[in-house]
């Protein structure tokens, strides 16, 4: 048995479990880095100033801090040491991403270093492939990936074929400031295929969208067999992978954000007083606030169990980089909604910085699937393992 | 990190899986809460104690096997995914028996731990008074130094005691000295419920069944060597054990996943209903985020580190996952819910009801919510 004050006298504590669910001293050092270079460059302040800024001085700013970020060697992480990347994996990454999440970076950091770097570099030595991971660790290439979208019935590409003969792709996410899109198209004759498009190929026509620290656009682009990284089979599961990819990192973004929203909001009902005391102190704001903590404090664990599942090529992974998206999804709007309900009115202005937050946090719960899509998908592969039909889980 | 159970836990695993497989009685033995079923169950603890799976945690000395925190979570999930019953002895293995190897004397342990271990002697929690809830430090039952000097003399009355009806030993919190602050002055006693002036006057539950029972003592001689840790010190050696129900020991995540499991094959019986579907996976996930977290905070203590304050997290959602995953069942279930038989439906029936005293128990959930909001989040007490 093991106590609450466990100790070093406890049975157990001087065995070396096979099971350790935890990151490493490294891994840990890792976040607090990212976290630290992001509380300056990210700040509240930065991300106003960039809302703000023209069109050039905010790819400037955009600019500048994707180079310390590269600097950093975050973009680069996952890409294999043959490659010269880092040579670190998904279980190094999650936390980067959720600090991430709690700046609310404006940079395409999930779709450069957990989409398109690990994408890359499994299609490897494919020559497509090899200059698009060259142009990402010598170049500092930023990516925006686009033309996949997750429903409960699996994955479609909302990429379509234009009158002039180019294919078009809408609501491709920070698609104005990136060097390469990855980008998917599938017919129904020879299905998927996935390009890396240089952004010199590609017109970009921005798209009204809820938050400009998140830029949407419609990207026309030119079927070429020289941008052509993968097609048919090879494609399907490049794909699918990249799905499941795009749902455990979306996730660990969503917990930053959660996270943060709820420090803010703790930060705030002690700060603000009404009948002579915090607000805080009132079991109505405190019962709200603990519900949102509850349920971050489980969408956790599933979400690092995703990012080793990603990292050791479960078979499980699907299964479990949907159970993430679908817990964080959950767990980040429930900590935007009570964050916005405790502010107050304060809460719903420009002024306050919550918005940028709730924002973020209401485009990617739904970015990937939303938590009821891949509640469906979860279920679909338990259903598949209970009826000994399946493979996974 | 990593997430995959050893060689030594999987063959750990398949030990204990071959046991159960062999000694889990066919027939479901009766309700724990009537006499009959009782009997029953501490006749099972006794099986397993003789082949020592009955605490596979507890030192060998008394009755374990010395075995760590993972192969304790092995234990428990094939435990329940063999059906195997209830524990008749959870207050005692579960709830005493943390505080006692924490607080108690070398003498204590001897005396008290194989027999619990063995089902001999099962104990209940006399914690709750009638004024004394969700505002646990409002106890007023009162322990007085005898006459003699050489032990106490309790009065006053428990409520809610789990076992009650049927147990042999009580453990619980009295006040000792009535001008210490409210916290303070409380003291932790182990008494047997056939001393004289003591009285039982067992509640029929909701079910109708006596689960819980009052207590009344009146002029109850306790000896010395019956308080566990210091005089005036209840408080923080019973928050110990509390620290135990609500961290980690109380439910395993066993329970839920191996429910959780048996809901998917409910809802594939019936047609995969998809009104269900969404419930029926969010039960599914809950049940496996409570075991990943418990793998989480299990990884900690294995590295050497407390429980820590998330932990106050844990009781909240294991309590409200049981009672969505039982919901989720009886809606599948349809008219079918309200039938009350031996095996499936009636199984889901009698695990709603008992789903249903989980956010109560053990701290309601609002006292476990102002906890997390004043521990994790910082806020001021009200």
């Amino acid at each position: 048995m093991w106590w609450p004050s466990a100790c070093s006298g406890c049975p157990g504590a001087e065995r070396d479990p096979a099971v350790d669910f935890a990151f490493t001293d490294e891994q840990d050092a890792l976040r607090e880095g990212v976290r630290t270079v992001l509380d300056t460059e990210c700040s509240p302040d930065a991300l106003r100033a960039f809302e703000l800024a023209d069109e050039d001085g905010r790819a400037e700013l955009a600019r500048n801090r994707w180079a310390v970020l590269a600097e950093l060697g975050a973009p680069a992480l996952v890409v294999p040491e043959a490659a010269d990347g880092l040579g670190l994996g998904d279980v190094d990454l999650v936390g980067v991403l959720e600090e991430a999440g709690r700046a609310c970076l404006p940079e395409p950091l999930l779709e450069t270093a957990a989409l398109a770097a690990p994408t890359l570099a499994a299609l490897l030595p494919d020559p497509a492939a090899a200059a698009a991971l060259a142009a990402l660790v010598e170049d500092d290439a930023s990516f925006a990936v686009g033309g996949v979208d997750v429903t409960a019935d699996g994955l479609v590409s909302p990429t379509t074929v234009s009158a002039d003969g180019t294919l078009r792709t809408p609501r491709v996410v920070g698609a104005r400031d990136v060097a390469i899109l990855l980008l998917a198209c599938r017919d129904s004759d020879s299905g998927w295929q996935l390009h890396a498009v240089p952004a010199a190929s590609c017109t970009v026509h921005p798209m009204p969208a809820l938050s400009s620290s998140r830029d949407l656009s419609i990207v026309h682009w030119p079927l070429d067999s020289d941008t052509l990284l993968a097609y048919g089979v090879a494609a399907e599961a490049a794909v699918s992978l990249l799905a499941d990819r795009a749902a455990a990192g979306s996730a660990a973004l969503l917990l930053g954000l959660a996270d943060r929203m709820l420090a803010m909001t703790a930060v705030y009902a002690k700060e603000r007083h009404q009948f002579g005391k915090p607000i805080g102190s009132f079991q109505a704001v405190k019962h709200h606030l603990a519900d949102a903590r509850v349920a971050l404090e489980f969408a956790r664990p599933a979400t690092y169990r995703a990012a080793w599942s990603l990292a050791t090529a479960q078979p499980t992974l699907s299964h479990d980089a949907s159970m993430a998206k679908a817990m964080a999804s959950d767990a980040a709007d429930l900590a935007a909604r009570v964050a916005l309900q405790v502010h107050g009115a304060i809460g719903y202005t420009w002024e306050c910085d919550l918005h940028f937050f709730m924002k973020r946090t209401w485009a990617l719960s739904r970015a990937w699937g939303d938590a009821a899509t891949h509640r469906r998908l979860v279920l679909a592969q338990v259903r598949r393992a209970a009826t000994g039909t399946g493979t996974t889980h | 990190m990593d997430l995959t159970f050893s060689a030594e836990h999987e063959a750990f695993r398949a030990e204990a899986r071959a046991w159960l497989a062999t000694h889990v009685p066919a027939v479901p033995l009766p309700s724990l809460d009537t006499g009959a079923g009782f009997e029953a169950h501490r006749a099972w603890e006794r099986t397993m104690f003789e082949d020592r799976w009955s605490v596979v945690s507890w030192p060998t000395e008394y009755g374990g096997r010395d075995l760590g925190i993972f192969e304790w979570l092995v234990f428990e999930e094939e435990y329940y995914r063999s059906r195997a019953p209830k524990r008749v002895s959870q207050n005692g293995i579960f709830l005493l028996a943390p505080t006692m190897l924490e607080y108690g004397t070398d003498a204590q342990k001897e005396r008290f731990l194989p027999p619990m271990a063995s089902g001999d002697e099962i104990w209940c929690q006399g914690w709750s008074e009638p004024d004394a809830g969700s505002d646990l430090a409002g106890i007023r039952s009162r322990a007085s130094r005898n006459a003699a000097g050489d032990g106490w003399v309790l009065n006053g009355q428990k409520t809610w005691a789990s076992r009650g009806a049927f147990a042999q030993w009580c453990f619980g919190m009295f006040r000792t000295d009535p001008e210490a602050e409210r916290h303070r002055g409380l003291t932790y006693f182990l008494v047997a419920m056939d001393s004289p002036g003591v009285t039982v006057r067992p509640i029929p539950q909701i079910d109708g069944e006596t689960g819980f029972a009052e207590i009344f003592f009146d002029n109850v001689e306790v000896p010395e060597d019956q308080v566990l840790g210091e005089v005036g010190a209840g408080w923080s050696v019973a928050m110990a054990t509390a620290g135990s129900e609500r961290g980690l020991s109380l439910r395993s995540p066993a329970r839920y996943t191996e429910a959780a499991d048996r809901l998917v094959a409910l809802f594939e019986g019936r047609g995969g209903p998809a009104a269900s579907a969404d419930a029926v996976a969010r039960a599914h996930m809950d049940a496996e985020a409570y075991q990943l977290h418990t793998y989480w905070t299990a990884s900690r203590v294995a590295r050497g580190h407390a429980v820590g304050p998330e932990a106050s997290c844990n009781k909240i959602f294991w309590s409200e996952t049981d009672v969505a995953i039982h919901t989720a069942a009886l809606d599948l279930l349809g008219p079918d819910a309200e039938v009350l038989e031996a095996g499936a439906p009636g199984e889901w029936l009698d695990g709603y009801l008992f789903s249903l005293a989980g956010p109560i128990y053990a701290g309601t959930n609002e006292i476990q919510r102002n906890v997390v909001a004043e521990r994790l989040l910082g806020l001021p007490r009200g």
